[in-house]
């Protein structure tokens, strides 16, 4: 979030750059329009403007998100889309906007629990509308995400893939393991990796969200989507015996200090940048490091690995067979409206198709669930590896915090992130730990 | 006020509505952006997190704020912050502007100690976050540190390693060898958890000694192939470690003899009396280099951010002091020592009264500054400990903006805050008036 503020000064600038492109596409869209009159694809009926506060920034996805409008004014030359960046306050920009009631017409929201409350107060307008193109091109589990009380209001545009390890290419080949398939062997491998001189883990602790996404994936390799659904729903408690039994499996990883880079108090001081870093250094300070597809950007941009010789990745191993072991966590945007027209509805059915979603993921970091994309769009083998999964998945989750009260699920150093953080310093006070995490999630889902 | 307009008697209603002209803006400014919010936030403080209709909770906020321990938390810091850091900076300020009176270069020397405050705290804060990492090869603090550290207890080369099976156990620091030795017996000390690049230079294959009578031999080795290999076996392609020391113990426990082992890892025992022997690695050769105190952690986090925020204050203090300095009357000062006042006499009986004025505007200046104190904290704690580095400005950010999204008890914060600078600032209104 720090660096982020600091890209806000930057978005400033972007904005002006901004300006500068969207003159130059309108100054085009005439010509454009004479040239392509011939192709049936191009739609001047639908007349209307659309504004739409998005998350992503110049460093963040500005620049692909605007080509997808691109595209989409060159098919409707009679829509304007003015997409405005707003950042990782988006939130609390359009929890504003709502209640002073001027929303944008379009937001993309990272937090299915903001959904879920926008939905409830009824701010937002259903997307049925476009349940045919949704339904030819995403599965039933991808569009269960964007169903709030049983309407379809969003659907996920981008995604990332949580459910990822990634791991030291020459650390795994001095320790002589292969990257494992089960719970067991990742234990046992982290054990030969020990051994073999690296701490095998390397853990982003200062950031309490890499924390929640290891317990969720080991949940949600150990019991499936319904029950981790229910956890995320708090139907189930976080005193139930299951969250007992995934804590211990936490308590495997978390456990032994000495296999952890930096032990567990220096972990708790490392940023989710700096636990990717010591992991891809030379010589390496750690062997894994547990995060999304997103990692491999940073592994390139900020360490001298390379691809397949340097950092690979695997799939979460399997901790119970079954459904169980190919579910993905995800995280991502989810498209909503807050208003109804022509306009939108044109714009919210082409996001929906798979031409949309290949203009972003030919450009990278950026996952999706429509399968009728072909894969062959991800610009590198890597991309290819942790994006497939997506396409094929018929099991997903969202990411559990992003789906609870921000109180509980998303506040620094507090709720569940700053318990976890606890667990990390002391991962044999299971009972304490749950008993804390049940009356924060109570107070936050009593409000 | 406005002069009476030319000619004619100056109407009572145009009097008025002269000096409601010239007040409107100022009081519109006030109103807007002063008397409203305030308002607006005490009322706001009696609702609860999501909006007026129907959500009165009373004091249910304050007693939140009261019983909760992450509010405790933050009021228990803050006193400690108001409790430490308007005296430092005024001790040190004071200091640095007596001392500055009486070198050369002082002008240079008061822009130096001046500079942080021209620095934005939040730039402060990411600075003192690096300069306080407990990794000694990032954080420069904990780099001195080891300086000192690695100069009293050198590092071992064996800093990292781990007994290869259980029959090495920890032992006073090093690692002792569970089985008895006797004459003609060989002990072997496997050890992992040894980088490849942290093997001793010029470290060759490993080699099993043959048993030799009288003697007790063995070798030290680096136990670890791709794979793990058979923990315990000395096998091809594992390293000797050499230059390790190990220790033979009679089984009183008592050093008897100690060998330094050879570039294969070997090392031998001569002309052992008959007996029962453990053999074992000296607690020297695990000696861990120094891992630099945690200084972010949570038993140092507030004293570190404490430091930091006294670092950017000092110069402040040292200006306003300075000044105070430069005005005061230099012949009292000549009266103090004709008398034969000394010259800590001086200072403690002369100067420090005289200053008393200058010292109460820094103190009262940092007082206000340290009740609403956020962005250093916000930039210097790492996020792990924001709950003990927790302060009311920054619980109110987070309560009601980052996340929590109550502005309930974030307005009662607010109004907490308010009410604990409220007498500081009726104490400087009243100074203000003294003075004019």
């Amino acid at each position: 979030m720090r660096t982020r503020t600091i890209r806000a000064a930057g978005a400033a600038a972007a904005v002006v750059a901004l300006a500068v492109i969207i003159a130059a596409v309108f100054g085009g869209t005439s010509s454009g329009a004479v040239k392509t009159s011939k192709s049936s694809a191009v739609n001047t009926a639908v007349k209307g403007k659309v504004t739409f506060d998005g998350i992503w920034t110049s460093s963040t996805g500005q620049k692909p998100f605007q080509a997808v409008i691109n595209a989409f004014q060159k098919k409707f030359p009679g829509v304007k889309v003015n997409y405005k960046p707003v950042g990782n306050n988006l939130p609390t920009v359009l929890a504003t906007a709502v209640a002073g009631g001027h929303p944008p017409d379009m937001a993309d929201i990272a937090q299915p629990g903001t959904i879920k409350q926008f939905a409830n107060q009824h701010k937002l307008k259903p997307i049925t509308y476009a349940n045919s193109v949704l339904k030819k091109n995403f599965s039933k589990g991808w569009l269960s995400l964007g169903k709030f009380s049983g309407k379809q209001y969003a659907f996920v545009f981008k995604a990332a893939n949580k459910s990822l390890v990634w791991y030291n290419v020459p650390a795994f080949k001095t320790a002589g393991v292969k990257p494992p398939k089960t719970f067991s062997a990742l234990l046992k491998n982290a054990k030969t990796i020990k051994a073999s001189g690296t701490p095998a883990y390397s853990i982003g602790g200062a950031e309490g969200w890499t924390l929640t996404d290891l317990f969720e994936n080991i949940y949600l390799r150990t019991f499936g989507v319904a029950k981790y659904n229910a956890l995320s729903a708090h139907k189930v408690k976080w005193t139930d015996p299951s969250v007992t039994t995934a804590l211990k499996s936490m308590g495997k990883i978390l456990g032994d200090t000495s296999n952890i880079a930096g032990g567990t108090a220096g972990a708790l001081q490392d940023s989710f940048n700096q636990s990717v870093t010591n992991a891809f250094a030379s010589p390496p300070k750690a062997a894994m490091v547990f995060e999304a597809d997103f990692v491999g950007g940073v592994i390139l941009s900020q360490t001298k690995a390379k691809a397949k010789t340097g950092f690979n990745t695997f799939v979460w191993p399997q901790i119970t067979a079954g459904a169980n072991a190919k579910a993905v966590e995800i995280a991502g945007d989810l498209m909503v409206t807050f208003r109804d027209t022509p306009a939108i509805r044109a714009f919210v059915k082409y996001l929906a198709t798979p031409q949309a979603a290949a203009i972003w993921a030919k450009q990278g970091g950026f996952g999706t669930g429509n399968h009728n994309m072909s894969p062959k769009v991800y610009p590198d083998s890597i991309t290819r590896a942790t994006e497939t999964p997506l396409l094929s998945a018929k099991s997903i989750v969202f990411d559990m915090s992003d789906s609870q009260p921000p109180a509980f699920g998303a506040t620094a150093g507090q709720g569940e992130w700053g318990l976890f953080q606890k667990f990390l310093q002391k991962p044999s006070d299971i009972k304490g730990i749950q008993q804390q995490l049940e009356a924060a999630a109570k107070a936050a889902y009593k409000k | 006020m406005a002069a009476p307009p030319p000619g004619g008697e100056p109407g009572r209603f145009a009097r008025y509505l002269t000096a409601a002209v010239f007040l409107a803006p100022a009081f519109i400014m006030l109103g807007v952006w002063m008397v409203y919010p305030a308002v607006y936030t005490i009322i706001r403080s009696f609702f609860g997190p999501t909006g007026f209709l129907g959500s009165w909770v009373g004091t249910d906020n304050y007693k939140t704020l009261f019983t909760s321990s992450y509010f405790t938390t933050a009021i228990k810091n803050n006193a400690i912050w108001v409790a430490v850091v308007p005296a430092f900076v005024a001790a040190i300020g004071l200091i640095f502007a007596v001392l500055t009176e009486r070198i050369r270069w002082s002008l240079a020397f008061k822009t130096v100690v001046f500079l942080p405050i021209a620095i934005s705290a939040f730039a402060t804060g990411v600075t003192w976050r690096i300069l306080y990492d407990q990794n000694p090869d990032t954080g420069a603090i904990n780099a001195l540190g080891r300086v000192v550290s690695d100069a009293v207890t050198p590092p071992g080369v064996l800093s990292n390693a781990l007994p290869s099976t259980a029959s090495l156990q920890p032992h006073s620091g090093g690692l002792l060898l569970k089985t008895p030795l006797h004459p003609g017996g060989v002990a072997l000390l496997g050890l992992t958890g040894i980088a490849p690049q942290d093997v001793p230079s010029g470290a060759k294959q490993a080699v099993e000694p043959a048993a030799k009578q009288g003697d007790i031999n063995g070798a030290v080795w680096r136990d670890f192939k791709p794979g793990g290999g058979k923990p315990g076996v000395v096998e091809k392609g594992e390293l000797g470690l050499p230059g390790v020391s190990v220790e033979l113990r009679s089984s009183a426990g008592k050093v008897v003899q100690t060998a330094k082992t050879g570039a294969d890892g070997s090392f031998e025992f001569t002309d052992v009396p008959a007996g029962t022997y453990q053999a074992g690695v000296g607690a020297s050769s695990f000696a861990k280099p120094f891992g630099g105190y945690s200084w972010l952690g949570p038993s140092l986090i507030t004293p570190s951010l404490l430091i930091a925020y006294i670092w950017i204050w000092a110069g402040f203090a040292m200006v306003v002091i300075a000044a105070g300095l430069s005005s005061m009357p230099r012949d009292v000062l000549e009266a103090a020592r004709t008398d034969g006042a000394t010259e800590w006499q001086v200072f403690r009986r002369v100067t420090v009264p005289l200053l008393a004025p200058v010292l109460t505007v820094v103190f009262i200046t940092m007082i206000i500054n340290v009740l609403k104190v956020f962005d250093i904290v916000f930039a210097l704690a790492p996020e792990s400990e924001y709950g003990h580095a927790n302060v009311l400005a920054f619980a109110m950010w987070q309560t009601a903006f980052s996340g929590g999204g109550n502005f309930g008890v974030g307005s009662a914060i607010a109004v907490f805050i308010f009410l604990l600078v409220l007498p500081v600032l009726l104490l400087n209104i009243r100074r203000f008036r003294r003075e004019v």
